[in-house]
C-alpha cells in the first residue's frame, strides 16, 4: 500500500478527535427538516388504508374540505395528472423482473395496510390530521398474503396486471466443471441443510422522515428539504416525476437523524409535498409520526433462506447451495430487488470455496410494507446463514466451531484473493482477528467453564457463539454495478478549495446522517494539507453547493467519498507545488511538502507555507505561465474494487432454561476496517452496529396478523433495545490496510450489524445444545427460546 | 402523535378538581402525571373533551406514618415512593416495585394514584398494593370513602371509582418485617411486565399478586391458602394461576405466560421465605 502524503508521521488521522457535529446536536442547535420555520406552509397529512389488500371503490373528500383550516384534499386519482411516471425502482435485476406501477397515492387498489389513498392540505398538522377522519373511503377487502411461500403459490394475486406475485428469480451458479455442485454434495463427508428465517425489521431511525417543499416565487425553482440519505439521487427522481427540470431542482438534507437505509429511497411524501407545493405555489410540509413510520417507511431483511453446505472429511467446504425467497412487500422500492444480490456473493463468508456454488433467489410481493436496504442489506442475512451453518457443521462433525472456521479461513498469504465469484478480496487476516477475539474472551476458559456448568438439570446454561464475517463495502466500482443491472454508478465526487486566507472548503457528494463526515473529512484534508481540522469546513447534502454525488449508504462514504477527498487534496498539493516552485525559483521535484509547508530539499531556509501559496494563487500576480488562478481541485473517483472489512465477534450468553430468558454476559468484537481515520467514530459505529444486530437476534421483528395488520407499530411494542438493555461490548481491532486506496481504509458502517446476529444466536444454540436445541427463531424472545427447548424436549420443559 | 382537540383546566385542590369533573361530565378526565392517559390520547384511543389537570394539587403528594399503615398521597411520584426512607423501613416491597416502573423519566412524572386509578393489569403498583392489602381512599362530591384494593379492580382499565370520584390516598399496612420478593419479567428494562409477581410472607401469612395475568391485577389467594395450610413452596406455586385469566399477546402465549407465572411465584416465595 501507499500512504504517500500521510505516513509516516501522521498527526491527525488515527486520533480520537471529538466530533465537530456534536455541539450543535447536543445543544439542540442543529436544524432538522421539521425545525425549519416557514410561515404560511401548508401541512400534508396522508390517509392510509386500514386494509392490507382492498379495492378502493370510491373516495369522498367533500366533508374533509369543509373542516377547519383545510385548504385542499385529494384522492389518488385526482393527482395522477401530476406524475411524470410511477415511483422508481432503480435496480431491475433481471430483464423480466415484474414491477407493479406504484404511485404516491394508490389508485384502484390498496396493497398494504398503510398504503396512502388520499391526502389533506391544511394550515396546521392538527387540522390536517383531524380532517383525515372525515374522508370516506369505500373499500372491498380481499384475501391477504403475508406468507412468502403462500405468495409464491399465487393463491391470491396482489397485482392483477402482473398475474403473479413473483417479481423475479436471479441465479448465480458457479462451477469449475458442469455438475460440480451436485458432485460435491454426492461426494461430501458431511453435509448440512438448514432453513433460516430473516424476520422483518423496522429501521426505526431516531428522526422519523420529514419533508418540506418550497417553491421559489419566481423562476420555477423548487427547494426540497428532506430527511434523506440521498439528496442527489432524490433530486433527479423528484425532478423527473414532478416535472421540474433538474437545474431548477435543489434538494437539501439538513441535519438528519439516522437512516440505516430507510432514508435511501424516493418516497411518496417527498413527491406529494413537491407536486402540491408546485400546484398551490406555497410551501408544503409533512412530518412523519412514529407509528406512521412503522407502516410507511421501508422495512428490512424479510427472507427465507435455505442453505446447504458440503464438506470433506476435514470439514473443508466443497460446495454451497442457497435458495432464497425475498419478501419485497407490496411494491418494489428504490433498490429492494438488489438486496439479495448484495448478499449472494457472501454466502461463503471468509472461507475458501472451490468453484462450486449454486445460488438462486426468488422475490415475491406480499401485502405488507415494502422492504428495501437496511443496515447491511443482504450481507447480514448471508453472514447469518453461513455462520449458523458453520456451527451446524461443526456440531455434526463433533469439532469446535472455531477450529472448523480456522480450517476454512482464506489464508493471509493468499491475499489479494480471487474468490469463486471472481471478486477480488483486497486484504485480510482472519486468523489474527479470530485469535485476538478468542484471547480477549478467554475462549478456552469459557469452554472449560461451560463443561462444568451445563450439566444435566442445570437451569442456567452457558453458551459461546462465534461469527467471522466479511463486509463487502465501498459501493462500488461502477462497472461492477452495471454488471448487476444497477441503475447508477458508484463513484463519488469531491472538491477541495484553499480559500485566500488558507481556510479549507471540502465539498463532498456524501450525505451524512449521523456518521460524522464533517469530522472525518476534515481530518483527511487536515492531514493531507497540514492544516488544523478546525480550519476545514465540509460542505455537503445540498445539491446547489455539492451538485455531484451519489450519497451515503453501503459503507461507501469513507472508501469512496473519503478517498476522493484525499485525491482532491493531492490535486491541490500538485498545483500548490508548482506555484511554490515558481515563487521560490526551485525545481518542483526538489520540493517536499509536510506539515503544511513546502521546503526545498537541502536548503532548510527556503520554504513556503501553504498559506502563502493560497494567497499567491488568489492574487495571481506571479503564477507560472498558463496557470489558472486560485487553489482548487475537483475530482470524481470511481473505486477500482469493493473494500473488504472483516472480523470476528464472540458472544457469551447464559440462558435461563425455565423462562427462556437470555442474558448476554460478554460480547467481544474484533473488527478490521483497515486504517482508522477516527477510532472514536469507529468504536461508535461498531457499538451501534452490534446493538442493531443484537436487536435482530433478541428483540425486534415486525409482526403481522393474518389480515395483514402490523401488530407492533409503536416503540412500546416494537422492541428497540435501550441503553439499559445493552451489555458491555468489548472492542478489539486489527488493522489490515486496504491496498486499493491511498488511505488504506475500508469502511465500517455495517460491520457490527453483520457480525452480531449470528454470534448471539450461535451462543444461544450452543448453550442449549445439551437439551437437543438446534435452532431458535429470531428474535430469540423468552417465549421463542422456551418453545425451542420444549420442542427439543418433546413437549416437556 | 397528534391527539384530538380537547379543553384543559387546572385544579388547585381536590375539591376543585371534583367540582370541575362534575361540571364537565363523562367526557372529562383527570390528568395527573400523564404517563398512562397521554399516550392513549396521542394514538386517539382516548379522546376526552376536557382534561382536569390535578398535577399541581400539591397537598396530595406525601408519604406519612399512620401507625399500623403508611398513607401515601395519590399524587406522590413513583420516584418519591422508590426513595422514601419510611417506605424502605416499613414497606420495602412497595418501594422496590416503584423502582421498576418504566424508566427514570417516567418515575419522575408518573404518580402512584394515577397508576392505580388507571387500573392497568400490566402495571406494577396496582398488583403490589393489592398483594399488600392496601386500602384506597376516594373523594367525591359527597365526601370520602375507603375501597379495599381487592374490591377496586373491576375489569381492564376499569375501577370501582365513580365518574366524579378522585383517588386521593393509598393506605398500605406495614409489612412488619415480612420477607418479600418482586419478580418482574420483561424483555426491556423500561417495559411493562410480561408477568410480574409481588409477594410477601411471614410464616403462614402471605400475600401474592400477579401482574399481567388477566384483565385486572390478580390476587393469588390459592397460593396464600396453600402456604397457610403448610404446603411446600413448590406445591403452593403450582396454584399460581388458579385465579388468573392469562391472555396471549406479542410477548407471550397463554401457555408460556401460565408457565412463567408458576416459575416466578416459586422464585418469589423462595426469596420471600429466605
Amino acid at each position: 500500500m501507499t500512504m504517500t502524503d500521510t505516513a509516516p508521521g501522521r498527526t491527525v488521522l488515527g486520533t480520537r478527535m471529538l466530533r465537530k457535529e456534536d455541539p450543535a446536536l447536543l445543544t439542540g442547535e442543529a436544524k432538522f427538516t421539521a425545525d425549519m420555520h416557514v410561515p404560511g406552509a401548508l401541512h400534508l397529512a396522508v390517509l392510509r388504508s386500514p386494509y392490507a389488500h382492498a379495492t378502493i371503490n370510491s373516495v369522498d373528500v367533500s366533508e374533509a374540505l369543509k373542516a377547519p383550516g383545510v385548504k385542499a384534499a385529494y384522492t389518488g386519482a385526482d393527482l395522477m395528472p401530476l406524475w411524470g411516471g410511477p415511483m422508481p425502482c432503480a435496480w431491475p435485476v433481471t430483464a423480466d423482473m415484474k414491477n407493479p406501477a406504484h404511485y404516491p397515492l394508490a389508485v384502484g387498489k390498496a396493497a398494504f395496510a398503510g398504503d396512502g389513498v388520499a391526502c389533506v392540505l391544511a394550515d396546521s398538522a392538527n387540522f390536517a390530521q383531524d380532517a383525515l377522519e372525515l374522508i370516506k373511503v369505500d373499500y372491498t377487502s380481499h384475501a391477504v398474503v403475508t406468507d412468502l411461500e403462500d405468495a409464491l403459490s399465487d393463491r391470491v394475486v396482489i397485482h392483477d396486471e402482473l398475474g403473479t406475485n413473483k417479481s423475479y428469480t436471479w441465479d448465480l451458479k458457479i462451477e469449475g466443471e458442469p455438475g460440480q455442485v451436485d458432485a460435491a454434495f454426492a461426494a461430501a463427508a458431511f453435509t448440512t441443510k438448514e432453513r433460516f428465517i430473516q424476520q422483518r425489521l423496522i429501521p426505526a431511525a431516531m428522526e422519523p422522515r420529514a419533508v418540506l417543499a418550497m417553491p421559489q416565487p419566481f423562476g420555477g425553482e423548487m427547494t426540497l428539504y428532506s430527511a434523506t440519505q440521498i439528496p442527489h439521487i432524490l433530486k433527479i427522481f423528484v425532478g423527473i416525476l414532478c416535472g421540474i427540470p433538474e437545474h431548477k431542482m435543489r434538494v437539501i438534507a439538513p441535519s438528519v437523524g439516522g437512516g440505516f437505509g430507510s432514508k435511501l429511497n424516493v418516497y411518496a411524501e417527498e413527491l406529494l409535498c413537491t407536486a402540491l407545493a408546485l400546484k398551490h405555489k406555497v410551501p408544503v410540509r409533512w412530518t412523519e409520526e412514529r407509528s406512521e413510520a412503522a407502516m410507511s417507511t421501508i422495512h428490512g431483511r424479510a427472507q427465507i433462506q435455505d442453505i446447504e453446505l458440503a464438506a470433506d472429511a476435514d470439514g473443508k467446504l466443497t460446495a454451497i447451495r442457497v435458495r432464497l425467497i425475498g419478501d419485497m412487500g407490496a411494491y418494489l422500492q428504490l433498490v429492494a430487488p438488489g438486496v439479495p444480490l448484495l448478499g449472494a456473493f457472501l454466502y461463503a463468508g471468509v472461507y475458501e470455496l472451490p468453484l462450486a456454488y449454486d445460488f438462486s433467489c426468488t422475490s415475491v410481493f406480499t401485502n405488507m410494507t415494502p422492504t428495501d436496504a437496511y443496515r447491511g442489506a443482504g450481507r447480514p442475512e448471508a453472514t447469518y446463514a453461513i455462520e449458523r451453518s458453520m456451527d451446524a457443521l461443526a456440531s455434526k462433525m463433533g469439532i469446535d466451531p472455531l477450529e472448523l472456521r480456522r480450517r476454512n479461513f482464506i489464508p493471509k498469504q493468499k491475499y489479494p484473493y480471487t474468490a469463486f465469484t471472481g471478486l477480488v478480496y483486497d486484504s485480510g487476516d482472519h486468523d489474527a482477528a479470530a485469535s485476538k477475539a478468542a484471547e480477549m474472551v478467554d475462549y478456552a476458559g469459557l469452554r472449560a467453564r461451560q463443561a462444568e456448568q451445563n450439566v444435566a438439570g442445570a437451569t442456567k446454561r452457558l453458551g459461546v457463539g462465534l461469527s467471522t464475517y466479511f463486509e463487502m463495502c465501498g459501493l462500488a466500482p461502477s462497472r461492477v454495478l452495471a454488471s448487476l443491472n444497477y441503475g447508477a454508478g458508484g463513484w463519488e465526487a469531491a472538491t477541495v478549495r484553499v480559500l485566500p486566507t488558507n481556510r479549507i472548503q471540502v465539498v463532498t457528494g456524501t450525505a451524512p446522517h449521523g456518521q460524522g463526515h464533517e469530522t472525518a473529512w476534515s481530518m483527511i484534508a487536515a492531514e493531507k494539507l497540514g492544516v488544523d481540522p478546525a480550519d476545514v469546513d465540509v460542505l455537503h447534502s445540498d445539491t446547489a453547493i455539492a451538485p455531484y454525488g451519489l450519497d451515503t449508504y453501503g459503507s461507501r462514504s469513507l472508501p469512496v467519498g473519503g478517498v476522493a477527498i484525499a485525491i482532491a487534496c493531492d490535486g491541490v498539493i500538485d498545483k500548490a507545488r508548482k506555484i511554490a516552485a515558481h515563487q521560490m525559483e526551485a525545481n518542483e521535484e526538489d520540493l517536499e511538502f509536510s506539515g503544511g509547508t513546502f521546503r526545498v530539499k537541502g536548503s532548510p531556509d527556503k520554504e513556503m507555507p501553504l498559506a502563502g501559496v493560497a494567497w499567491a494563487a488568489f492574487t495571481a500576480h506571479n503564477l507560472p505561465d498558463g496557470m489558472e488562478p486560485n487553489l482548487e481541485h475537483h475530482t470524481h473517483y470511481d473505486p477500482p474494487n469493493f473494500s473488504w472489512p472483516f472480523g470476528t465477534h464472540i458472544c457469551v450468553v447464559e440462558v435461563d432454561t425455565e423462562t427462556g430468558q437470555v442474558e448476554v454476559l460478554k460480547y467481544v468484537a474484533v473488527d478490521d476496517c483497515g486504517v482508522q481515520v477516527n477510532p472514536m467514530i469507529v468504536d461508535g459505529q461498531v457499538h451501534g452496529g452490534v446493538v442493531q444486530g443484537m436487536a435482530q437476534a433478541l428483540y425486534e421483528g415486525a409482526v403481522y396478523d393474518s389480515d395483514g395488520n402490523l401488530k407492533n407499530p409503536t416503540l412500546a411494542e416494537y422492541l428497540v433495545p435501550s441503553a439499559a438493555d445493552v451489555p458491555p461490548i468489548t472492542l478489539g481491532h486489527t488493522v489490515t490496510p486496504s491496498p486499493t486506496n491511498q488511505l488504506g481504509v475500508k469502511g465500517v458502517g455495517e460491520a457490527g450489524t453483520i457480525g452480531a446476529a449470528p454470534a448471539v444466536i450461535n451462543a444461544i444454540v450452543d448453550a442449549l445444545s445439551g437439551l437437543g436445541v438446534r435452532d431458535v427463531l429470531m428474535p430469540a424472545s423468552p417465549n421463542n427460546v422456551w418453545n425451542a427447548i420444549n420442542a427439543a424436549q418433546g413437549g416437556n420443559s | 402523535v397528534i391527539p384530538a382537540a380537547f379543553d384543559y383546566v387546572r385544579a388547585g385542590s381536590a375539591e376543585e378538581a371534583i367540582a370541575l369533573i362534575g361540571e364537565h361530565g363523562e367526557e372529562a378526565k383527570f390528568l395527573a402525571g400523564g404517563h398512562s392517559l397521554l399516550p392513549l390520547m396521542k394514538l386517539r384511543l382516548a379522546q376526552p373533551s376536557v382534561l382536569v389537570d390535578i398535577g399541581r394539587v400539591s397537598d396530595l403528594s406525601y408519604i406519612r406514618d399512620a401507625g399500623d399503615h403508611v398513607a401515601i398521597g395519590a399524587l406522590t411520584r413513583h420516584r418519591d415512593v422508590e426513595t422514601s426512607d419510611l417506605l424502605a423501613q416499613h414497606l420495602p416491597l412497595l418501594a422496590h416495585a416503584a423502582s421498576h416502573v418504566g424508566d427514570p423519566q417516567v418515575r419522575h412524572r408518573g404518580t402512584i394514584g394515577g397508576s392505580i386509578a388507571h387500573a392497568d393489569p400490566a402495571s406494577d403498583l396496582p398488583a403490589t398494593t393489592l398483594a399488600l392489602g392496601a386500602t384506597y381512599v376516594a373523594q367525591g362530591p359527597n365526601g370520602t370513602r375507603e375501597i379495599a384494593a381487592s374490591d377496586f379492580y373491576q375489569g381492564f382499565l376499569t375501577s370501582s371509582l365513580d365518574a366524579e370520584e378522585m383517588l386521593t390516598e393509598i393506605r398500605v399496612p406495614k409489612m412488619q418485617g415480612a420477607g418479600w420478593s418482586f419478580q418482574k419479567f420483561n424483555r426491556r428494562a423500561q417495559d411493562w411486565a410480561i408477568v410480574g409477581v409481588a409477594a410477601w410472607r411471614r410464616n403462614g401469612d402471605s400475600g401474592v399478586a400477579l401482574v399481567n395475568m388477566g384483565s385486572t391485577p390478580i390476587l393469588a389467594t390459592s397460593v396464600s391458602a396453600a402456604i397457610a395450610s403448610g404446603a411446600s413452596i413448590e406445591d403452593a406455586a403450582a396454584q399460581a394461576v388458579a385465579e388468573a385469566e392469562p391472555q396471549a399477546d406479542l410477548n407471550a402465549s397463554v401457555e408460556y405466560r401460565t408457565h412463567l407465572a408458576k416459575v416466578l411465584v416459586r422464585r418469589a416465595l423462595t426469596e420471600a421465605s429466605a
